[in-house]
């Protein structure tokens, strides 16, 4: 009863937040009085709130029942209490406007995010959140060291402040420095291939729900923090004039988005194989930013708003299923077509949006990274971001193909017990999630295609933000 | 290049304890030396802080009616929360460690792999532990 | 040219998409749902036909459904080609529809319900391909048509089914993603539109900075991917697909898949980048000579094939490259002659297809060496099958005559005698691979003594008196579209006046 309570007054909690940010998006472009450090409040991050808050809207209302069965009863509410940690420190990292406060607001999440790796009941966990948090801690202390050296040839942590007095300094070391340490930190934090290594067995040894809300949001908020340094706190003239940094993340995220799908056809764990999916997607968000120009900018943005909700649906589905079977092996998939009807078709929706089929979110952001790369005069990022649709199309049709034609262990089928001549098998074998769990799931890929369809909705806000990024060019 | 060493011996002396404390972290096998090769890289950077917070001839940032010139005190007070942010990791690690003993009786990174490729588990210590099915193949730092 | 703005071609598309409810509601009740299918078909039909008169009085039926962004919407046209290829397709559903009850029912198939709702997917699709006005809502349609049809090129799921089924899958959305996308991308980002123009998008924006191996370039990607057409090397998903029930087969044969395939080719070719433009960077000729190397290598291919539905299979992929060939000489009546060719093969094929079908149902014969003196036993099939045969070959008094002839006119117009002796030479291979069968189901002996050893069926002597024709249902669909096949030569009116108009207007009226 206390466990139904508290997670009704987090659902309750969070559902206020989504209407708070709502009534605050009202103003998008104001800024709201510092208060010594900054929260500013953009189209940008405006955007990305909206996108944290809803998804752990969802994932809450959805946590119940596949928390009580991964998580070990007397942890139930911590694990909620660190929950909602989680999800402040993602918000904090959005808001904030001042880079110390960034850093705690990454540790504040990070810790929670290592607690609720190690929260399940799987003893590999442990292990996957051990390696988790001396990477997470590298990391930070990379971004911290990188602050320290801003803060030293600058004397001020306010990020617009920064972006003031840095252009006198780009040909310093130190603030050379500082970048590298940034981006670096960065990379690790939102795993960009090849600092990915953390992530995949974060992701499989997570309970499910926590494997939804970190894939939805955690390396989403990490690719928001990079757009911000690398955007609000540095201007784009850095990397046109100084560094081609630019260079090498459109190196490493192509690179990261084939290898990503690569690896995820070898995996047979389809949690494993969704987080190296991750992997792929975050690239394309890299990508996107790397191009600097409007045009990929905003189907950069777009995509954390899209992998967010596909990332999210994929992850609730086999959290729903690990509920009903234990099962997470693709092979233990055969015949769920019958069993699950609806989470298996939700699971189709946005395996279908993954590969960027038209209609679903997927396609707008391709769409939009194709022509940011074309603009950019980069034609070659395309057959990248269209080998990449392959390769994903090949390790998500694998499992659409075993869910919907091959039968489970039954017996195998003939005329006879066809659904035709005998409508009770499908009826008896049918055993979907609860309706707490689907409704959630349905919605997200609901969402998959009305953003697919509607997609001038987010692209507006998308494109507003990507032109305060590049500074109106 | 003396000068460059010996003019900026605060930023040798924390890269140094950086490496130190990365080095730790990365290629040591026991999960405890890995924290406390975490604990030195984060101390380094803090050391760092501090020591660009001097200014010279400054006295420590206390009103005092003697000092006309103080030391920068927004870096300590920033290292102050970092402090207190690296001690909670440290905290949520030492208590992964503990669990990670309880379930695998044994604190050697390589060991814990070894076990963890075993299918099935021979003896699940953590409470109805689920036997993981899964190779755990990918590197680990 | 006047334009009507009207919703129909949005009915036209959804009459069979809701269908799919009703029949999903109705599949435990297996007449129902079938009645929800033929309803479905003739609705769609007439719905299409009441567009006709419109078209044919040199309007245009305009449709926007929704923009998802600048510059990508979703919205129909139709035009003179489209209700052309609409017709064709709706008219034959009506018909393989009838013909699947009587499949499905004879042989007891599972999963009848999948089956139906896939099916009618599949017909939106191709009416939506049919009636977009862009390339971008072609594309959806297209890769529609692709994930819908894949379950049914499974049913049989055996795993020799899927893997047949996956090779399908692998090649017409590998390609299409990798290739067509690819075009799309480049199209959209010279052209900022991708909206068919009649004299074709890139003939608009000719002398404007693009590149001529730039245009080169994506029109090679076009074609490649647009794999439902079939065009060799890229034809071997085709064959591999066989492993579908035949109504299947004769679906993707005759009126969904590869005609998409070649109406899209078609489409590329005159409306994105137009009869001039091609002219100019002789690329027209370029794809006439691809064409034609896959009409001699598929027929002869198609002669070495002892399997029946293998050999309709190859047959098909060099017909499909006489359509792709008529446009590609980039001439009125090569532009007509290939249009017409879409209906006539499609007529041809799927009746012997339905024949192929019919004779599996009621002998359990797939080998072409099996049916000696088959005739006998089927007489209506085997007689619908001759006369679909004839045509394909392109003899008179057959449609497929009819289509043959404009092609060769087209190619003296164009001034290619190679062509022309690639099409003479491939109807006498067309008649090398068809005329064998005609003659042993009717003239040879079913029992040959020892001459032929696959005649393991004939342990049954006194079957060849035997008169055991498929179910009703079959061997009326087949006679029909036998006969519609027939009748195309003697009354093509609307289809000729339909192709005429098509030529005309793509190549600017000269």
């Amino acid at each position: 009863m206390a466990v139904t309570f508290v997670s009704f007054l987090i659902s309750f909690a969070l559902l206020n937040r989504v209407l708070n940010t709502g009534r605050i998006s009202y103003w998008l472009g104001g800024w709201q009085p510092p208060w010594g450090i900054e929260y500013v409040l953009d189209y940008l991050n405006v955007f990305i709130l909206l996108i944290v808050s809803f998804i752990a809207f969802i994932v809450s209302l959805y946590a119940r029942r596949s928390v009580e069965k991964e998580i070990a009863e007397h942890k139930i509410t911590t694990f909620y209490s660190v929950y909602m940690l989680f999800i402040a420190g993602l918000m904090g990292m959005t808001l904030t406007g001042d880079l110390f406060n960034l850093y705690v607001f990454i540790e504040i999440s990070s810790l929670a995010a290592y607690t609720l790796i190690a929260v399940g009941r799987k003893r590999d966990a442990l292990m996957a959140s051990y390696n988790y948090l001396i990477l997470g801690t590298i990391a930070a202390t990379f971004i911290l060291l990188g602050i320290g050296y801003l803060y030293m040839v600058t004397g001020t942590l306010n990020m617009a402040d920064l972006r003031e007095r840095l252009p006198a300094l780009y040909e310093s070391n130190v603030v050379l420095t500082a970048f590298a340490f940034f981006t670096v930190g960065l990379s690790l934090k939102l795993a960009l291939f090849p600092l990915h290594t953390w992530l995949p067995n974060a992701y499989t040894h997570a309970p499910s729900v926590v494997s939804a809300i970190m894939a939805a949001t955690s390396t989403k908020v990490g690719a928001y923090v990079l757009l911000r340094i690398m955007f609000t706190v540095f201007k784009v003239e850095f990397y046109l004039e100084v560094v081609p940094v630019t260079k090498i993340l459109l190196v490493l995220s192509s690179v990261a988005i084939i290898a990503g799908s690569v690896l995820a056809i070898t995996q047979t764990n389809i949690k494993r194989m969704l987080a190296y999916s991750s992997v792929g997607q975050i690239g394309y968000i890299v990508l996107g930013a790397a191009l600097i120009n409007q045009t990929a900018m905003t189907g950069s943005l777009i995509h954390i708003l899209n992998h967010a909700i596909m990332k999210g649906a994929l992850f609730l589905v086999v959290g729903a299923v690990v509920y009903k079977t234990d099962i997470e092996d693709i092979s233990g998939l055969r015949g769920m077509g019958k069993k699950m009807p609806y989470s298996m078709a939700a699971f189709t929706i946005a395996a279908l949006s993954m590969i960027g089929v038209p209609l679903t979110v997927g396609f707008v952001s391709k769409w939009y990274i194709a022509m940011g790369a074309l603009n950019a005069g980069m034609w070659y990022f395309i057959p990248v971001i269209l080998l990449s649709s392959l390769l994903t199309a090949v390790y998500f049709w694998r499992i659409i193909e075993s869910i919907y034609f091959k039968d489970g262990e039954t017996e195998p089928r003939t005329a006879e017990n066809s659904e035709i001549h005998n409508p009770k098998s499908t009826i008896r074998n049918r055993d979907d999630a609860p309706l707490s769990m689907l409704i959630p799931t349905l919605i997200l890929a609901g969402l998959c295609i009305f953003f697919g369809i509607f997609a001038f909705l987010p692209v507006s806000i998308a494109e507003k933000a990507a032109g305060l990024l590049l500074g109106g060019l | 290049m003396i000068e460059l060493i010996i003019g900026k011996y605060n930023f040798w002396i924390s890269i140094t304890l950086m490496m130190i404390g990365f080095y730790a972290m990365i290629a040591k096998g026991n999960l405890i030396k890995k924290i406390i090769g975490m604990n030195i890289f984060q101390t380094a950077v803090f050391l760092f802080y501090t020591s660009i917070a001097t200014v010279k001839d400054g006295t420590a940032p206390i009103l005092w009616q003697k000092a006309n010139l103080y030391a920068n005190p927004l870096p300590h007070v920033l290292i102050l929360t970092a402090i207190v942010v690296s001690v909670s990791v440290t905290a949520v690690a030492l208590a992964l460690i503990i669990r990670i003993y309880k379930a695998y009786g044994t604190i050697e990174e390589e060991q814990i792999l070894e076990m963890a490729n075993e299918i099935p588990n021979p003896k699940p210590v953590v409470s109805e532990a689920e036997p993981s099915q899964i190779p755990n193949t990918a590197s680990q730092l | 040219m006047e334009i009507v703005q009207s919703a129909k071609p949005l009915y036209a598309i959804a009459v069979s998409l809701i269908a799919v409810l009703f029949i999903a509601v109705s599949g435990k009740r297996p007449n129902l749902r079938e009645f929800c299918t033929i309803a479905a078909a003739v609705l769609k039909f007439s719905i299409v036909v009441s567009m006709l008169p419109t078209i044919l009085a040199g309007k245009v039926i305009e449709y926007s459904l929704l923009t998802i962004l600048p510059g990508l919407d979703i919205s129909f046209k139709v035009d003179a080609l489209g209700i052309f290829f609409a017709l064709t397709a709706s008219f034959l559903w009506i018909v393989t529809s009838f013909y699947s009850i009587g499949y499905v029912r004879s042989l007891n198939e599972h999963a009848q319900t999948r089956y139906f709702i896939f099916f009618a997917v599949a017909l939106s699709a191709t009416m939506g391909v049919a009636f977009s006005a862009n390339m971008f809502t072609t594309f959806i349609f297209y890769e529609i048509i692709t994930l819908s049809t894949f379950p049914l090129v499974a049913h049989k799921e055996t795993p020799e089914a899927m893997k047949g089924a996956r090779k399908y899958l692998i090649y017409l959305l590998g390609t299409s993603i990798a290739f067509q996308l690819f075009a799309i991308f480049l199209t959209y980002y010279a052209a900022g539109t991708l909206e068919f123009s009649n004299l074709g998008i890139f003939n608009n924006i000719r002398g404007e900075g693009v590149s001529d191996a730039f245009l080169i370039a994506t029109f090679i990607l076009f074609m490649a991917g647009t794999t439902k057409a079939a065009l060799m090397p890229l034809h071997s998903w085709l064959p591999a697909a066989m492993v579908a029930p035949t109504p299947v087969s004769a679906l993707l044969h005759a009126v969904a898949v590869v005609k998409t395939g070649v109406f899209v080719v078609v489409k590329v070719v005159l409306h994105i980048f137009g009869v001039n433009l091609l002219a100019q960077l002789g690329l027209g000729t370029a794809l006439a000579y691809f064409a034609s190397f896959t009409i001699i290598v598929a027929s002869i291919i198609a002669l070495r094939q002892d399997n029946l539905k293998a050999r309709l299979a190859y047959s098909t992929i060099s017909q499909l490259s006489y359509i792709i060939l008529g446009v590609a000489l980039l001439t009125p009546s090569g532009i007509t002659g290939s249009v017409m060719h879409i209906v006539l093969h499609a007529f041809g094929k799927i009746t012997l297809f339905f024949c192929a079908g019919a004779i599996y149902v009621a002998t359990h014969k797939t080998k072409v060496s099996e049916l000696d003196g088959i005739g006998k036993q089927m007489p209506f099939t085997m007689t619908a099958f001759t006369l679909a045969a004839v045509s394909m070959i392109g003899i008179p008094p057959l449609g497929g005559f009819l289509s043959k002839w404009y092609l060769i006119i087209g190619a003296i117009e164009a001034g290619q005698t190679p062509i022309i002796v690639v099409l003479v030479v491939s109807t006498i291979l067309n008649a090398g691979y068809f005329l064998p069968i005609v003659y042993a189901a009717f003239f040879k002996d079913p029992n040959p003594g020892g001459h032929n050893p696959n005649a393991e069926y004939s342990e049954i002597p006194n079957r060849k008196s035997q008169i055991r024709e498929a179910p009703v249902l079959m061997v009326a669909s087949l006679t029909l579209t036998a006969i519609g096949a027939l009748l195309l030569f003697f009354t093509p009116s609307v289809f000729l006046v339909l192709a005429k108009m098509i030529a005309e207007s793509v190549t600017g009226g000269n």
